[in-house]
C-alpha cells in the first residue's frame, strides 16, 4: 500500500516537472517577448522607448539569456516559492494570484461537490426506474449538458437573467459592497450565496457523464443474483438497493474525480471569463495577451499542480474505499 | 399447412442472409434500428451538404459591412401576398428615434421585397471549380431597401445568415481536420504502444497521463495565443488544427491500444502467425479491419470536442480571427450581454453548434453500439 502511494506520488512529481517544461515552452512560443509587447503598448500611448532602455529591460528580466538558462532560473525561483514579478502589474506574481488561486479552488471544489450531490441520487433514480419519464428527462438533460459548451451555457444564463429578471449583476462571486473588504464571515457567506450558479454551469457537463456512469454501474449490479437473494430473504426493496448494489456501484463513481478535476478546473477558466468571476481565468487571458511570461507560466503550472494534487487525492480516496485496490496492490508489490 | 411453413421459411432465409452478410452489412442493419442515430446521421449529412454549398446558400457577401445597417432585426419570410403565393419579406424603413436620436428600423408592410430563386448575387467560385454569381435565394431590384436579412445583421451590418453558412463550412471542416490530425497521432502512438508493449508502452502511457493531467483549456489558450496576428490565414488554420489535434489524440490512442492488446491474443491472429503471415499483413489484413469500426465510432465521438474547442477559442478571440468566419468568431459578438439583450439574434450561431454537437454524439453512440458485436 505504501509502495502504491509512493509510486503515485512520484508519478505526480514527474507530471508536474513535465508540466513545468510545457508551460515554459508554450509561453516562449510567440515571437517577441514581454519587452516587445511592452514597447508596443507604450508606443500606442505616445511614449517611445530607446534601444538602450529596451535592452536594459531585457537584461533586468533575464530575457537576453538562452532559453534553457531562463528555464533553469525560472524553475529555481518556482521551487523556492518565488514566482517572479508580474510585469504588467509590477507586483510579485504571488501577490497578484494568491487570492484568485483560492477562488479557483473554491469554485472548482464547489462544482465537484455539486456534481456528486446531484449525480448520485439522479443516477440511482435513473437506474432503479429505468425507462421511466424521469429517466428520460435526466438523460435528455444530460445530453444538453454535454452538447452545450459551458461558456455558452453561461452566456445563455446571463442573457436570460438580464432579459427576464432584469438582473444586471449575476456574474461575479461577491456583492459589490464586499469586493474590497478582507475576508470575514459575512464575506464568506456572501460568496456562498453566489457560488451555486457558477458551480451549476461548470458542473452540468461533468454531471451528465457521472450520472451515466452511475446509472450503467447500478444497472449491472441490480441484475446480479445477490440482489434477488436479498429480496427473497424479505428485505425491503429500498434497503436492498441502498445497502448492497449502490455501495458496489460507488467505486467507479469515486474514481471519476480523477478526470473530473482537470475537466472542472479547465472549464472554470472560460466560464470565469464570461461570468467575470475573480478566478485565475481572466488573469491568465490577460497575461497571455500581454505575453507576461512569469504570470502566464505560473498560472499554467499552478493549475497543473492543482489537477495533479486533485488526482492524487482521488487515488487515495479510491484506495481507502476499495479494499480490492488496497490489497491487490499489496499483493503485487 | 402452407401457412405454417411460411414464417419458418422466412426465418431460414433471414438467417441465411445473416450468414452471408459482410461485417459492414451487419453493422448497417444494427445501426438502422437506432432511430436517434439515424436522425443524427441525416442531420450531419445536411450539415455537410451545407458545407459544400455554403456560398450558394449564402446570398450576401459575408465580408461587406455597412454601418448604416448595423444590428437590423431578422426579416421573416412571408409566403402569401393576399391570396397569391408570392414569397416576400417586408422592407425596412429607418426612422430616427426623437428621444435617443438612434436610427430605429421597422418592418414596413407596404414595402414588399419579393424573393427570387437562383438570384444573382456576389461572385464566388463554386466548389472551387468555376465562377458564378447565382445563389439559392436573393432579391430583385437594386434599391437600398431591397435587402433580406433572414437572421438580421451583426454590429458591422453584415448579413448573419450568409455569415452563418460560411461559418458552418469553416467550423465543420476544421473539426474534421482536427480529428484527422488526432487520429493520425492516436493510431501511430496507440498502435506502437499496443504492438510493442513493454518499455515503449510504458513511455507512451506515461506521456498520455501527463498530457491528460494538464488542464486543457488553459493549455489551448496558451498555444492559441502563440499564433501571431500577422500570420497568413492558411497558416493560422493549420496551427489551430494542430492545437485541436493535440487535444484529441490521447483518447483515440487509448482506444487503439486497448484494441491492439485484446486482439493480439485472439485465435485468428495466432492462426495467421502460424500460417506464416508477416507482421504488416497481420496488422493491416487481420487486425485493422476488426477494429476499424470502433475507430470510426471513437472518431465520431471525438468530433464534438473539436467543435467545442474551436468555438471556445475563437469566442475568446484566441482561435480564428476575422476575416475568418467560424461559429466562434460569430459568437464573439455575443460577448457583450447588453448587446445580446437588445439584439438576441446575435446568439443564433449557438444553435448550429449545439445541434451539431448533439448529432455527432448520437451518431457516435449509434455507431459504437452497431460496431460492438456483443452489445
Amino acid at each position: 500500500m505504501v509502495n502504491y502511494i509512493i509510486r503515485r506520488f512520484l508519478a505526480g512529481i514527474l507530471t508536474i516537472w513535465a508540466a513545468s517544461i510545457i508551460s515554459f515552452v508554450v509561453i516562449q512560443l510567440p515571437p517577441g517577448d514581454y519587452v516587445t509587447a511592452y514597447i508596443a503598448n507604450l508606443q500606442s500611448t505616445g511614449t517611445v522607448l530607446s534601444r538602450e532602455e529596451a535592452d536594459a529591460l531585457r537584461i533586468q528580466y533575464g530575457l537576453d539569456q538562452p532559453i534553457y538558462v531562463q528555464y533553469v532560473k525560472w524553475a529555481g525561483l518556482m521551487l523556492r516559492g518565488n514566482f517572479g514579478m508580474a510585469m504588467e502589474y509590477n507586483r510579485p506574481v504571488r501577490e497578484v494570484i494568491g487570492d484568485r488561486m483560492t477562488t479557483t479552488i473554491i469554485v472548482s471544489v464547489a462544482a465537484i461537490i455539486l456534481i456528486w450531490a446531484l449525480a448520485l441520487p439522479i443516477g440511482i433514480y435513473s437506474a432503479v426506474r429505468q425507462y421511466s419519464i424521469g429517466d428520460y428527462f435526466f438523460t435528455f438533460l444530460g445530453f444538453i449538458g454535454i452538447a452545450v459548451p459551458n461558456f455558452m451555457l453561461a452566456l445563455i444564463v446571463l442573457y436570460a437573467s438580464f432579459k427576464y429578471f432584469n438582473v444586471q449583476n449575476i456574474g461575479g462571486l461577491f456583492s459589490p459592497e464586499y469586493l474590497q473588504q478582507s475576508w470575514s464571515w459575512a464575506k464568506a457567506w456572501d460568496m456562498a450565496k453566489h457560488l451555486p450558479l457558477p458551480a451549476f454551469i461548470l458542473g452540468l457537463a461533468g454531471m451528465a457523464e457521472v450520472v451515466r456512469i452511475m446509472r450503467a454501474n447500478l444497472l449491472d449490479e441490480l441484475r446480479k443474483p445477490y440482489v434477488v437473494t436479498a429480496q427473497a430473504k424479505g428485505l425491503s426493496r429500498n434497503r436492498v438497493i441502498m445497502k448492497y448494489p449502490v455501495r458496489a456501484a460507488m467505486n467507479p463513481f469515486a474514481s471519476t474525480i480523477g478526470y473530473l478535476f482537470p475537466f472542472v478546473v479547465s472549464g472554470s477558466i472560460i466560464v470565469s471569463l464570461v461570468l467575470s468571476l475573480p478566478t485565475v481565468g481572466p488573469m491568465l487571458f490577460k497575461a497571455l495577451v500581454a505575453q507576461d511570461l512569469f504570470l502566464a507560466g505560473t498560472i499554467l503550472l499552478l493549475l497543473s499542480i492543482l489537477t495533479v494534487v486533485g488526482t492524487f487525492v482521488s487515488d487515495l480516496i479510491l484506495m481507502w474505499i476499495d479494499p480490492r485496490i488496497r490489497h491487490g496492490m499489496e499483493g503485487q508489490s | 399447412m402452407s401457412v405454417a411453413i411460411e414464417p419458418q421459411e422466412q426465418e431460414t432465409v433471414s438467417a441465411q442472409r445473416i450468414f452471408v452478410a459482410t461485417q459492414w452489412q451487419l453493422m448497417w442493419w444494427r445501426f438502422r434500428k437506432h432511430k436517434l442515430a439515424m436522425i443524427a446521421a441525416a442531420i450531419i449529412i445536411l450539415f455537410y451538404v451545407g458545407v459544400v454549398f455554403a456560398d450558394f446558400l449564402a446570398y450576401a457577401d459575408p465580408q461587406i459591412s455597412e454601418a448604416q445597417r448595423s444590428l437590423l432585426p431578422p426579416q421573416p419570410i412571408h409566403w402569401y401576398d393576399g391570396d397569391t403565393f408570392r414569397p416576400h419579406v417586408f422592407g425596412l424603413t429607418g426612422k430616427r428615434d426623437p428621444k435617443t436620436f438612434k436610427r430605429v428600423y421597422q418592418p414596413d408592410p407596404n414595402l414588399k421585397v419579393p424573393l427570387k430563386l437562383f438570384a444573382e448575387g456576389y461572385e464566388y467560385k463554386f466548389l472551387g471549380l468555376f465562377k458564378t454569381n447565382r445563389h439559392l435565394l436573393g432579391v430583385e431590384g437594386a434599391r437600398a431597401e431591397d435587402t433580406i436579412f433572414l437572421l438580421g445583421t451583426d454590429l458591422q451590418g453584415r448579413d448573419l445568415f450568409s455569415r452563418l453558412m460560411l461559418a458552418t463550412q469553416l467550423s465543420m471542416v476544421i473539426g474534421l481536420a482536427g480529428v484527422a490530425m488526432s487520429l493520425f497521432l492516436g493510431i501511430l502512438l496507440g498502435g506502437l504502444s499496443g504492438l510493442y508493449g513493454g518499455a515503449v508502452d510504458n513511455i507512451i502511457q506515461r506521456m498520455i497521463e501527463i498530457v491528460r493531467s494538464i488542464p486543457t483549456i488553459p493549455l489551448w489558450m496558451a498555444l492559441a495565443a502563440a499564433v501571431p496576428t500577422s500570420w497568413p490565414i492558411t497558416r493560422v488554420y493549420f496551427f489551430i488544427t494542430l492545437i485541436l489535434g493535440i487535444i484529441g489524440w490521447t483518447t483515440l490512442a487509448r482506444v487503439v491500444r486497448g484494441r491492439f492488446l485484446s486482439l493480439r491474443t485472439e485465435d485468428f491472429v495466432t492462426a495467421a502467425e502460424l500460417a506464416g503471415a508477416g507482421q504488416m499483413r497481420i496488422i493491416f489484413r487481420h487486425m485493422v479491419p476488426s477494429f476499424l469500426s470502433h475507430i470510426i465510432a471513437a472518431t465520431t465521438l471525438a468530433l464534438p470536442a473539436m467543435i467545442i474547442a474551436e468555438t471556445s477559442l475563437s469566442f475568446l478571440g484566441l482561435g480564428l480571427r476575422a476575416p475568418a468566419i467560424s461559429w466562434g468568431v460569430l459568437l464573439q459578438q455575443a460577448q457583450n450581454i447588453q448587446a445580446v439583450a437588445l439584439s438576441p439574434w446575435l446568439l443564433y450561431p449557438a444553435i448550429p453548434v449545439i445541434v451539431a454537437v448533439l448529432a455527432f454524439n448520437f451518431l457516435g453512440d449509434g455507431l459504437r453500439d452497431a460496431a460492438d458485436p456483443y452489445g
